[in-house]
């Protein structure tokens, strides 16, 4: 595991920037994170040039992060604002729900947001199905956490059910 | 050499990835490859120095970053999930036909020293050897395809070739791509084509790199303006172990920054259209040496072919700023019994995991400092017999 850049503890924060289109990624436990995400301007432990921050390009006051708390991915579970401070995604729906938000990002980034190149012949023609597997997993990991085993056995059977019925291609016709 | 550090999703982290087992050993395969210890004698594809351009262009690599779509991304995997997507991409993986056959390597029960080794060797990125959890990685025979599971996202597929032969790395990845989506769905949307954990890869997920040796533009501090030139066209500039690497041994990755709204042919040509006046320029700038300056050239040549033949103990720093230079003398004709293989293999060699396998055990810095110097002299004697 990496060791935090501002202190020994090993980092649990992942923080991507781009500083001049240039995406900068700094690793650092909760506590100096916590201070790094609060400063008033972002700064970059490797590039002292003025940066604009993948996480947090607004100065978001409390009631911002708060607001972006709110903006939860529904099957991973991911906040808006833990994307932002970890600039990774919990799962691919995460595309979706944040959207919105995600358009400048992306523009930042790669100055595009239509993608031009190769397509799977077998693009996931039902991704509502797919997201939904990932939603079950994530019901499955809490309700296993929570010893609701019978719960638990219900939503594996259901996965598996699912599973089943993607990979062979079939799915229901409804 | 200041290089800015960038760190995309990567692969890489080096990208860091390539050799040929079957130079040394016949099939049947299976029996041979499992064997981690097989790869310490050799070099791989990459260091072959032979290819287009070999004098400056090292290797081209180009991976492509892929998720399964029924699965959550690895940062929101608990253990179990990880376990899964381990065992479904290995069985994919493992069934893959390919030209070399392909071994699979489970890295999460490697030694760290063997997971080093494979860093050194490119053929593993360095958060694949620093993460934890279930994790692997497919490996060709040739060591010019890898197949990395659960690193930064579900799977990496890297081709690597050596010298200038983007093209041709093209055509292979492809290729593994498709035969592999035959078998899972991936994560995709019409609008952002690849998912990937982190957006700087969404689109076609591909990082395009071509490894060039530039000591000419190092020497003459002209590589400066290469890097600022590349950075205004969204090219980035990586070290021999790619994200966030120092340029060890004069050793330069380009590679693309930008992943979405171009079509994959079109970003390989971007970084291609750049690769000939960046060798022109180094050309240029060896010729002006030469010219010039070529007792101070030759002089400083010879001394470091010297010092790696006689030295009794030497750090892995010190060692690829000497091979650079030897390597470019080779280049000019300055050095005349010495062949780039050779060199390509010791700059791998004389790495600190592989000195460790070559030695068969575990040494602190200051043995294998030691240790390092003794190889080097036992190399470097052998390919001196010239009289």
């Amino acid at each position: 595991m990496k060791k935090c850049s501002k202190c020994p503890k090993p980092a649990t924060l992942h923080i991507t920037e781009l500083v001049k289109q240039v995406p900068h990624e700094i690793h650092l436990c909760e506590d100096c994170a916590q201070q790094y995400l609060n400063q008033d301007e972002p700064s970059t432990p490797s590039e002292p040039e003025e940066g604009m921050m993948v996480k947090l390009q607004l100065d978001a006051g409390d009631k911002e992060l708060a607001e972006l708390d709110k903006n939860v991915c529904p099957n991973c579970g991911i906040s808006f604002r833990e994307f932002r401070s970890q600039g990774r995604f919990g799962c691919p729906h995460d595309y979706v729900v944040f959207g919105d938000e995600l358009e400048a990002l992306l523009e930042n980034i790669h100055d595009e947001r239509q993608h031009c190149g190769k397509v799977p012949k077998r693009a996931p023609s039902d991704s509502q199905r797919q997201y939904q597997l990932i939603k079950l997993r994530s019901e499955l990991r809490k309700a296993v956490a929570e010893e609701s085993y019978e719960e638990a056995a219900r939503l594996r059977d259901e996965i598996q059910a699912m599973e089943t019925a993607l990979s062979q291609g079939t799915g229901d016709a409804d | 050499m200041l290089i800015t550090r960038i760190v995309v999703g990567s692969w890489p982290r080096a990208e860091r990835s390539r050799w040929n087992w079957s130079r040394l050993f016949g099939p049947p395969w299976e029996n041979l490859i499992v064997e981690l210890d097989d790869l310490t004698h050799t070099s791989g594809e990459w260091l072959r120095g032979t290819g287009p351009e070999a004098d400056i262009v090292i290797s081209s690599r180009i991976r492509l970053a892929r998720n399964l779509a029924q699965f959550p991304f690895l940062s929101r995997s608990d253990e179990s999930t990880r376990a899964e997507i381990e065992g479904l991409l290995h069985q994919h993986v493992s069934d893959l036909r390919l030209p070399q056959p392909l071994t699979y390597l489970d890295v999460q029960n490697m030694s760290e020293l063997d997971r080093r080794f494979l860093v050194e060797r490119q053929l593993i990125s360095r958060e694949l050897c620093e993460s934890s959890g279930a994790r692997g990685v497919g490996i060709s025979s040739g060591e010019n395809v890898s197949l990395m599971v659960n690193e930064e996202d579900h799977l990496r597929i890297q081709v690597l070739r050596s010298g200038l032969a983007l093209e041709d790395c093209w055509e292979e990845i492809d290729r593994i791509d498709d035969s592999l989506e035959e078998k899972v769905t991936y994560a995709f949307s019409e609008q952002l084509g690849y998912l990937t954990a982190c957006p700087t890869n969404v689109g076609t997920g591909i990082r395009v790199s071509v490894m060039l040796h530039l000591p000419a533009l190092v020497m003459t501090k002209e590589i400066q303006k290469v890097y600022q030139a590349l950075q205004k066209i969204h090219l980035a500039v990586r070290g021999l172990y790619g994200e966030g690497s120092q340029a060890m041994g004069d050793f330069y990755q380009i590679s693309n920054q930008v992943t979405l709204g171009k079509s994959e042919l079109d970003i390989i040509s971007e970084v291609k259209d750049v690769i000939p006046q960046i060798i022109g320029y180094e050309r240029k700038y060896r010729e002006a040496l030469v010219k010039e300056k070529r007792r101070d050239l030759h002089d400083q040549v010879s001394r470091a072919y010297g010092i790696l033949r006689t030295a009794q103990t030497i750090s892995s720093e010190e060692t690829m700023h000497l091979l650079s230079s030897v390597r470019m003398g080779i280049n000019l004709g300055l050095i005349d019994d010495l062949e780039i293989p050779t060199v390509n293999e010791l700059f791998i060699h004389t790495q600190p995991a592989h000195l460790q396998k070559l030695r068969n055990s575990a040494l602190e810095s200051g043995e294998r400092n030691v240790a390092r110097a003794c190889y080097l002299r036992e190399r470097l004697a052998s390919n001196n017999d010239v009289p």
